[in-house]
This record gives structure tokens, sequence and C-alpha cells, in this order.
């Protein structure tokens, strides 16, 4: 057996971020079986993932920030110990010793240390109630102390006092941004995109103060924090502070072994990493580089580990060196989209800045161009979604204009750029240095994650990586079907199949025949069914037969399942329009079932925690008082938002209420790939936001103008106009045009405004197909809406007439009068929210 | 003739097989929940083969009792039902999250009786 003497000893100094990365470089080398490795970690827990620190306050476990396996160690015979900080280095006896007295001898050391936050040396700065923001353990104290707090200060505008301030905003605390310089993020932004991004905090309903300093933390006769005085002698109450003013090299060890360190901090290394002694090694946020800087990035820190590696394994060909990195920063606050990429100031000479600015929307975007056209570097404020294409573009000459990288989309000629006009070479994920060749050498982003680890970082590359990769492999729906949802449809139109099993068993991959399934293309399916029962003449209802088992919870149980297994409720209110007395009614059923009632953004009334046995008896009297099902729960037509419009506004030239009414009626119950919705205004001032809807309609003098492909939610899009003053007829006719073709050949959960994008010709050929109809397919699509306006049933009103159907609200098989003892509330502003520390009783967390 | 007696699905809880619901309250795909003795939740379900599964009601990523209104599907042979909630996936047969190699759910096991 080899013994610890007679095989080489490593000991690291600081398991974080980049001392985990050097231990994997190493085991990939072999290493780790060659040599004892030892590793010495101040903090009481193994490396996490510091980047992603602030996800904790999202949910985020501290165990799900972990960032080794967690047998990884035992794997490769690695000693760690944790909670043991190494205290002195002895270079002519080659030892380290730790805290608790430990003794090893070392033929190679390896420190990496990273940082510490730095505390200007005001008066007050130890009081009960000062923090800083750089390990688990400090976020778990300021989230307690938070709890009997109201306001909080953030001392620095950078990078990490953003995302601080950020946390104690989410932790519900008043929030100010104390910063020295004259702009927030003074490192990364320039003056103008400092300005926007100072709207976009202030917007956000934070206090932002610029251009002073901090000149005393005070404290009240207990000793804790209540107030900080600043440099203006202007005083700021405040119960918590948090110091983010930048941070220092943890370079103390280093220094008393005298190993030579730089004037500023940072423990000077060569191109492999090695400090003034040759067996020692330094890497991450402690050292000083080759080129003079220290690094306070997590990328340039991975690139050392590597290098470091590569020169203690003796690697020889292509062995790692490091001389320099990029600075790319994407800010991962939530809400504000902040970005800074390559000379981001301009300093190289001759070099031209192209600025796009619109201070309404808080926009700032500046990219620098050389003087030979090639792309430098940029700020993107307010919209950073250029990043993750501009930054691999960075050192050439744009395939555009420079203006048309500024540009948002729509203004101008369009931005012909898209990722597949990088180069292999081309860096995607620069936290792990990936390149757009090692990622399309994967097929899914699963894949990509676990060969190459990009998107595994900051997480900004994610979208581009996605961008990259093939859909889904064969383009097929999910690993049952070789088909697109638009393929299968066509199969069940023309072959008229009429359940899920047969088209499984005759069209589903070979593997797949004969199985369950799965829950993918289980819903695709008894969607595209029941968009085409009228004319394949098969019952409709989602609750019927096989149907039933096809159909996700909410469909199921036509209401929508909330996070405690209770299920919510929305009546139809179509155009928005409603009775008093259906109000009224409205209000006793929330009243006399104790639900919760809420308004919500589609113009109807949403009643929450209903249990599944309570589902019936709510919606008998809800449809005794002439209310419908609202389809909230389904893929299919939402609501037809509309304005007040010419009945009663001074400026309507139409009657948009009436219109709405019309349309929500028409294609109610109308199953789609995706939601439905849509919205009509009563002229072009658009207080029915009809242009962000599916389908908009916007009265004009002479009639009707149709918008398509609108969208909310997380990719906003404006509709395009389809065709102009319509009347009511030819309206109506081409909307149901338009959405049979949609259904008919859009892929699963793709909203309108992503198939619009998606399929070959866009706008245009759809305008030709269903206003010119180039494909003779109109007089069909028009038979397909008719047959499904004449087959139309209330599910809720056939759902009651069925005692069958009823049997399944119960909340027990066993016990059918028993209701679910899990599903309790508590009270809240007057009404109810689910009692969530009862589900977590059990020990797992609910968040 | 003898008079019809229809199947019934038993769990096994404990040292005991607990009779739950007729066979024929199953439809291939689709779970119901059961209330236990002691108070926990099973979720029952029966594949298009007509084997039966039970494994906990409780979805471990959200604290709620949900997992019997899951949609079931097979994965390399393999029978698992999706948490409505967050659609993690669970074995049927092991209780493993296919989607979490640390998470697990109880197993009951089951049987048809007639
Ligand atoms: C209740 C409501 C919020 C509210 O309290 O106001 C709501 C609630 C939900 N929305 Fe929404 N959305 C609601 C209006 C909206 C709006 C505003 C609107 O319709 O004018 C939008 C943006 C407009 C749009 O869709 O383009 C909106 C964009 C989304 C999205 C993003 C869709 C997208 O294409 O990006 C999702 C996620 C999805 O569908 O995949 C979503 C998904 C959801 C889900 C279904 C999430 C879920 O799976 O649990 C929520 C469940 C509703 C429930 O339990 O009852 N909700 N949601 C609103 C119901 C309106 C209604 O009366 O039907
Ligand atoms: C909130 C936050 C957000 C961030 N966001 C980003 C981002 O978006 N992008 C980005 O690139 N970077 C970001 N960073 C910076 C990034 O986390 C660091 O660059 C990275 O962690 C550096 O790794 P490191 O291993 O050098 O240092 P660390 O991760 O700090 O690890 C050093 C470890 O050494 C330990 N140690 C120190 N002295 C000793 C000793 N004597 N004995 C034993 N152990 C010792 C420390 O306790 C620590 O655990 C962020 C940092 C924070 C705090
Ligand atoms: S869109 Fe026009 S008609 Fe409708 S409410 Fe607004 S101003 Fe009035
Ligand atoms: S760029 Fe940060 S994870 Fe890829």
């Amino acid at each position: 057996m080899p013994d610890a003497t007679s095989r080489p000893t490593i000991v690291v100094v600081g398991h974080g971020m980049v001392g985990q990365r050097f231990l994997e470089a190493l085991a990939e080398h072999g290493t780790t079986g060659r040599a004892r490795v030892v590793v010495l970690c101040e903090e009481p827990r193994p490396a996490y993932d510091r980047v992603r620190l602030t996800s904790y306050f999202d949910g985020r476990t501290p165990d799900e920030l972990s960032l080794a396996e967690p047998d990884f160690m035992a794997r490769h015979g690695i000693e760690l110990h944790l909670d043991d900080p190494a205290e002195v280095v002895d270079r002519a006896a080659r030892t380290v010793t730790s805290r608790a007295g430990l003794a090893f001898t070392y033929d190679t050391l390896v420190l990496a240390t990273g940082s510490y936050p730095f505390v200007p040396p005001v008066p007050g700065k130890d009081a009960t109630g000062c923090f800083v923001y750089r390990t688990i353990e400090d976020l778990l104290a300021i989230e307690e102390y938070a709890k009997t707090a109201r306001t909080g200060a953030v001392v620095g505008g950078g990078l990490l006092g953003l995302e601080a301030a950020g946390a104690l905003q989410g932790l519900e605390l008043d929030t100010h941004i104390v910063e020295f310089a004259p702009r927030l993020m003074p490192v990364q932004v320039d003056e103008g995109g400092g300005a926007a991004l100072l709207r976009t905090i202030e917007g956000m309903g934070l206090t932002v103060h610029t251009g002073v300093g901090t000149q005393e933390v005070t404290t009240d006769a207990s000793g804790a924090v209540n107030g900080m005085t600043l440099s203006d002698g202007s005083v700021l109450a405040t119960d918590l502070v948090v110091f983010s003013a930048g941070v220092r090299p943890r370079d103390q060890l280093a220094r008393a072994a005298g190993l030579r360190v730089g004037e500023r901090g940072g423990i000077a290394v060569d191109e492999r990493c090695r400090t003034s002694d040759p067996r020692i090694f330094a890497i991450g946020e402690c050292a000083l580089t080759a080129d003079g800087r220290v690094y306070g990035l997590v990328a340039p820190g991975y690139e050392m580990a590597r290098t470091a590696a590569d020169a203690i394994a003796e690697v020889t060909e292509d062995a790692a060196e490091f001389t320099g990195a990029d600075l790319s920063t994407k800010l991962k606050l939530l809400g504000v989209d902040v970005a800074s990429f390559g000379d981001a100031h301009g300093a190289a000479t001759g070099c031209l800045d192209v600025v796009y600015a619109d201070s309404r929307s808080g926009v700032y975007k500046k990219v620098v161009v050389g003087a030979d056209g090639t792309l430098l570097g940029g700020v993107l404020v307010g919209d950073a979604d250029a990043y993750g294409m501009l930054r691999p573009l960075t050192g050439s000459v744009p395939p555009v204009p420079p203006e048309q990288l500024v540009l948002p989309p729509g203004a101008g000629t369009p931005v012909a750029l898209g990722p597949a006009s990088l180069p292999d070479s081309a860096v995607i994920c620069s936290c792990h240095n990936v390149t757009k060749g090692a990622i399309t050498a994967c097929a899914t982003l699963p894949e990509v994650k676990k060969c190459t680890k990009a998107g595994t970082g900051c997480g900004s590359c994610v979208k581009v990586i996605g961008q990259l990769l093939p859909a889904a492999g064969d383009g097929g729906l999910c690993g049952c079907f070789p088909h697109t949802r638009g393929e299968l449809y066509e199969i069940v139109r023309t072959l008229r199949v009429t359940s899920y099993a047969a088209l499984l068993d005759s069209h589903g991959r070979e593997s797949a025949r004969g199985s369950d399934g799965c829950e993918i293309c289980k819903p695709a399916v008894g969607s595209i069914i029941a968009s085409l029962a009228p004319t394949l003449g098969v019952s409709g209802h989602v609750l019927d037969g096989e149907q039933a088992a096809l159909q996700d919870t909410n469909d199921h149980f036509l209401a929508n399942l909330q996070r405690n297994g209770s299920y919510s409720i929305v009546p139809r209110i179509p155009g928005g329009e409603i009775t008093p007395e259906k109000l009224i009614v409205i209000g006793e059923v929330a009243r006399d079932f104790g639900l919760y009632t809420k308004i919500t953004g589609g113009q109807r009334i949403d009643l929450f925690g209903a249990r599944v046995d309570q589902l019936p008896p709510i919606w008998a009297r809800l449809v005794a008082a002439g209310f419908e099902s609202g389809h909230a729960y389904g893929k299919a037509l939402r609501t037809v938002k509309s304005c007040v419009g010419q009945t009663w506004c001074r400026y309507g030239v139409q009657d948009s209420v009436k219109m709405a009414i019309d349309l929500e009626l028409r294609y109610r119950g109308l199953r789609a790939p995706h939601k439905l919705k849509s919205a009509v205004s009563g002229c072009a001032r658009e207080c029915a936001e009809a242009r962000g809807k599916d389908f908009g309609i916007i009265a004009t003098a002479e009639g009707w103008n149709l918008y398509v492909g609108g969208n909310g939610g997380a990719e906003p899009r404006h509709a395009d106009l389809l065709a102009r003053d319509l009347d009511d007829a030819s309206l109506i006719r081409l909307i149901d045009r338009f959405l049979m073709f949609y259904i008919r050949t859009a892929d699963r959960l793709e909203r309108t405004s992503a198939w619009l994008g998606r399929i070959e010709g866009g706008l245009d050929h759809v305008r030709d197909v269903v206003v010119h109809d180039s494909l003779g397919l109109c007089g069909e699509l028009e038979k397909l809406m008719a047959d499904h306006v004449r087959g139309y049933r209330d599910e809720w009103a056939q759902t009651l007439d069925d005692p069958e159907r009823l049997r399944r609200f119960v909340s027990f098989v066993n016990a059918p009068g028993a209701p679910d003892p899990t599903v309790r509330f508590v009270p809240e502003r007057d009404q109810v929210k689910p009692d969530l520390t009862f589900l977590t009783l059990e020990g797992v967390s609910a968040r | 003739m003898s008079p019809t007696v229809s199947p019934v699905l038993q769990l096994r809880v404990d040292e005991d097989w607990l009779p739950v619901c007729e066979r024929s309250a199953l439809i291939a795909g689709r779970g119901v929940a059961a209330l236990l003795p002691d108070g926990r939740q099973a979720a029952l379900f029966v594949d298009r083969a007509g084997r039966t599964y039970a494994i906990d009601n409780r979805d471990p990523y959200s604290g709620a009792q949900v997992l019997s209104r899951g949609l079931t599907g097979t994965q390399d042979g393999r029978a698992f039902v999706a948490s409505p909630l967050l659609k993690q996936r669970f074995d049927l047969e092991t209780g493993r999250c296919l989607d979490d190699e640390s998470v697990a759910v109880t197993v009951y096991a089951s049987r048809i009786a007639s």
C-alpha cells in the first residue's frame, strides 16, 4: 500500500470556487491517483457556487449551491478538512499548519484563498447590524437580522452592491444604496449607462445616493446600528448596513511566508501561476497575475486553476498559460438588465462609440468599435438581450454595420445576426470558456451542461446555447413520437385517429409503441383530438373516456392547481363586462366557500383555494347564475379584453365591448397548441392593449384593423398588422382562418408570436394563406371553425349534468366524503392564503 | 352462475393488506388518492398493461399531496408519474425521482384481489 510519504503531497489552501475547479482539473489529469492531496477549507462547508449566492434568497438551499458531487472527494481520495484554515506556511520546512494544529509537509502548495470584502475604516463599522456579503454564513446572518429591521443600506453601488441591495429589497427592507462615485457600477458602465441604470433602479423602489461617502455608522444605546452619517453631512436612518465596497486579495498567509506580493496586494505569479517560490502556486482572486492584475471574476480564476493543474501534472502538450482575461459581466439582479464586455470605456486609441439611448424606457446601449471596424466592447443597460451575441463577436469585425448592433429590433432594418453566424471558435460561455464548436457537438442542454459545464456559471449564456442546439434531436415531439405537433395534427385529421393509444401504437417510435407514452405528448395529442373533435365526430369533453387520462390536472379538474394542492376558479366574463347581479353572486360564492378573491390581469375574477370536492358545488352555483367555464386551465382561448369604447368614451369610434364579447363567445372553448388571448380597443389610443395579444383588434373610422402575433409574458412582442379597415363579417372570417391555420401548423406550446417568427415566410406567408388563399385552404379552415362554434358546450354545465363525471371530484377514492386535511389556510389581509409552513412540517422545503 | 364479484385493489400498509377501492375506479394513466389509517396518503395508478402501482401522494418538492394527479408515462420500459406542480418525474416501482437522484418517495406494494 503506498503510504503518505512515498507519494508526493499537494496541499491546497482554500476550497472556494477556484480551489474546487483546480481539484477537478487535477483529477482529470489522474494526478489525484498519484499524489496525496490535502485541502484546508476555512468555511464550514465544501465549495459552493458563490456567483449564485444570491439565489439562496430565491429558495436555493445551501446544498443546491454546492459545487462538488457528494462523493467527489471520496472517489478521488482527496482529504478535505472543513472549518480548519491554514495558519502558518513554513517554506524552509515545507509545512503548512492549520488552526486545529494539523501539520502537513508539502511537495507542492496551492494557495486559493480568494478575497475578503473591504470594509472602509469608518467609526461604527463593527456595530451589531453591520454585515458583508461574501459567504453563505453572511447571508444567513443578514436574513436573520432583517427579520427585525425595516430599513437597510448598502455601502457601494458596484456589481455586488446592487446584487446585495436587490437581496435586501427581497427581504422587504426599505433599501438605500450609497455610492461614492458619481454613478452606479462605475467600473463597468459609462456615464450614459449609469444614468439609465439609476432610473431603472429607482423605478424598482430603491433609493440611490451617489457622490457621497459614508463617514460614520451610528448606533443606539444597545450598540445596534440606527443610522449613517454621509460625507455631505446628511443622516440616513437605517437598521442594517451591508458593506460592499470592493474586495481585496487574501494574501496574508503568503506575505507572512515571505512570498512576493503586489504593492496593492495579490500574490504575484507568472504565466503558469507559480509564485516567487517555485513549489508554491496561487490561483483565483488571491493572485496578482502576469499581466499585473487581480481578477475579481470567476472565469479568469477557472483559467488559472487549469493552468496550475497543467503545470503540476507536467502536461507538456498545449499546456495552459494565464496571460490575461476578459472582464465581461452581466448583472444577475432581478429586473435590471445590465451588461458590459470588452473595452467598455473605449480606452483604445482611435476607437469610436456608437450609442443608442431611450431615456423614457431606461435603455442605453453602446458599442465601442476600433478604427478598422473591430468590435472592442460595449455597455448595455435596460436591454441586455444582445449580450449573448455581442460578447463572442468581440475582437472580430461584425457582419453588420455597428449601429444595427444597438438599434432595438424593429427599428430600421432588422439585425440579421443570429448565433448561427458566429464562428466555431467564438466563446459562448465565458464563465467556463466554452466555444460554439464544443456546444454544437452536444445534442441537448443537459448534455451541454454535463460535458462542457457551459451554462452552469452565471447562466447568461443559456439563451444563446438554446438557439445553437438542434430542436429536440430529430425534431420529434418527444421520446415517443418522431413527428412534430403539426404533423401529428395532419395524421389525426386525415386518418381520423380518435384515440391516443391508437396513435401511439401506429405512429409512435418503435420503442414507445404499446407503452404508456409520456407527460409531454399526452396533453399535446389530447389537445389535437379535442380541437378536431367536432370534425372527427367524437365527444370533445375533456373528462370522457381515455381523454381523461391525457389531460394535465388543470384540464382534468377544470380548474387551476395551486401550490398547496388546492384549485382556483375563473368564470368567463366575456369582454370584461359584468352585471352587478353577477358580481354579487361571485362575491357570495367566494364568501360562502372562504375563497381568496383577486382581479386578474385578464379583466376577470379568480377565486382561489377550493378543494377538489368543493369544485362541483361551487360551479353549481356559478352555472345557475349564468356563468361558464373561463378555460383559465386550458391551452385554449382565455379572454378577449375590451376597452369601454364608443358607447361611453369620447374618443371611441366603434363599439369595442360588443366586438370583444362577440369574439369571446365565438372562440370560447377552442383548444390550441398554446393559450390564445385577444383584445379589442375602441380607437388608436389602445386602452385594451390589443397589440400585446395573439390577435388584437383596433377600431378605425372605417372598421377594424387586425393585428396578429402579439405577446406579453417573458418575451413581449407587439402584434403585426394583418389587414386594415375590415367590416365585422370580414374581420371574423379572417380571424377564423388565422386561428385554424395556427392550430394546424404550430408546435406544442408555441404561442402565435413564436410561430410567426418560426414559419417560413413569416407574416407575409400567413397573409398569403389566410387573406389571399394561396394554398386553397380557406374553405376548409372556415368549416373547421364553424364546426367548433356549433359543437361548443360549456364544460362545467356538462360535468354537473353527469354523475359519472362528478365521481372524480373527491379527495380520496376510499373516503369520498372526506376533505383533504393537508389543504389548510391562514389569514392574510382579511382573506386567506395557503398554510405552507404546515406543508413543510415533514422536513422538505416547499419554496 | 356465481354472482360477479368485482376485483378490489389492496395496498400493503405495515403488515396488512388494506382494501382501497374497486379495480374499476382506476383508469390507465390517471391516478387516484387514498387516505391511509395513519393519515398518510397514497397515490394509486394502473398502466396500460394492467399493472398497479402505489407511492406516497406527497410531492416532496412542494409538500402538497398531489402526486396522484400527475400524468404517467413510460421511460426505458419503466412506469413513472410526473408531478402536476413542478413536473419532476418519479419511478412508480422504486419511488426514485428521475430528475434528482437524491430524492425518493415511499413505495407501497399493491395487488388486485377478487
Ligand atoms: C391569474 C393570472 C394572474 C393574475 O392574478 O392576474 C395569471 C396566472 C397564471 N398565469 Fe398568466 N395570469 C394572468 C394573466 C396573464 C397575462 C396578462 C393578460 O392576459 O393580459 C399575461 C401576459 C400576456 C400574454 O400571455 O401574452 C400572462 C402571461 C403568462 C405566461 C407567459 C406566456 C408567454 O407567452 O410568455 C405564463 C406561462 C405559460 O403560459 O407558459 C402564464 C401562466 C400562468 C399560470 C397558468 C401559471 C401556472 O401554471 O400556475 C398562472 C395560473 C392561474 C391560476 O392558477 O388561476 N401567464 N398571464 C392572470 C389570469 C388572467 C385571466 O383572467 O385569465
Ligand atoms: C454575491 C457575489 C456575486 C458574484 N457574482 C459574480 C458573477 O456574476 N460573475 C463572476 O465572474 N464572479 C462573481 N463573483 C465573484 C466570484 O464569486 C469569485 O470570483 C470566485 O468565487 C473566486 O473564487 P476563489 O476560489 O478565488 O475565491 P473564493 O470562492 O472566495 O474561495 C476562497 C476560499 O478560501 C478560503 N480561505 C481563505 N483563506 C484561507 C486559509 N488560510 N485557509 C483555508 N481556507 C482559506 C475562504 O474561506 C474561501 O472559502 C461574485 C461574488 C459574490 C460574493
Ligand atoms: S382605446 Fe380609445 S375608445 Fe377605448 S377607452 Fe381608450 S381612448 Fe377610449
Ligand atoms: S457565461 Fe456564465 S454560465 Fe455561461
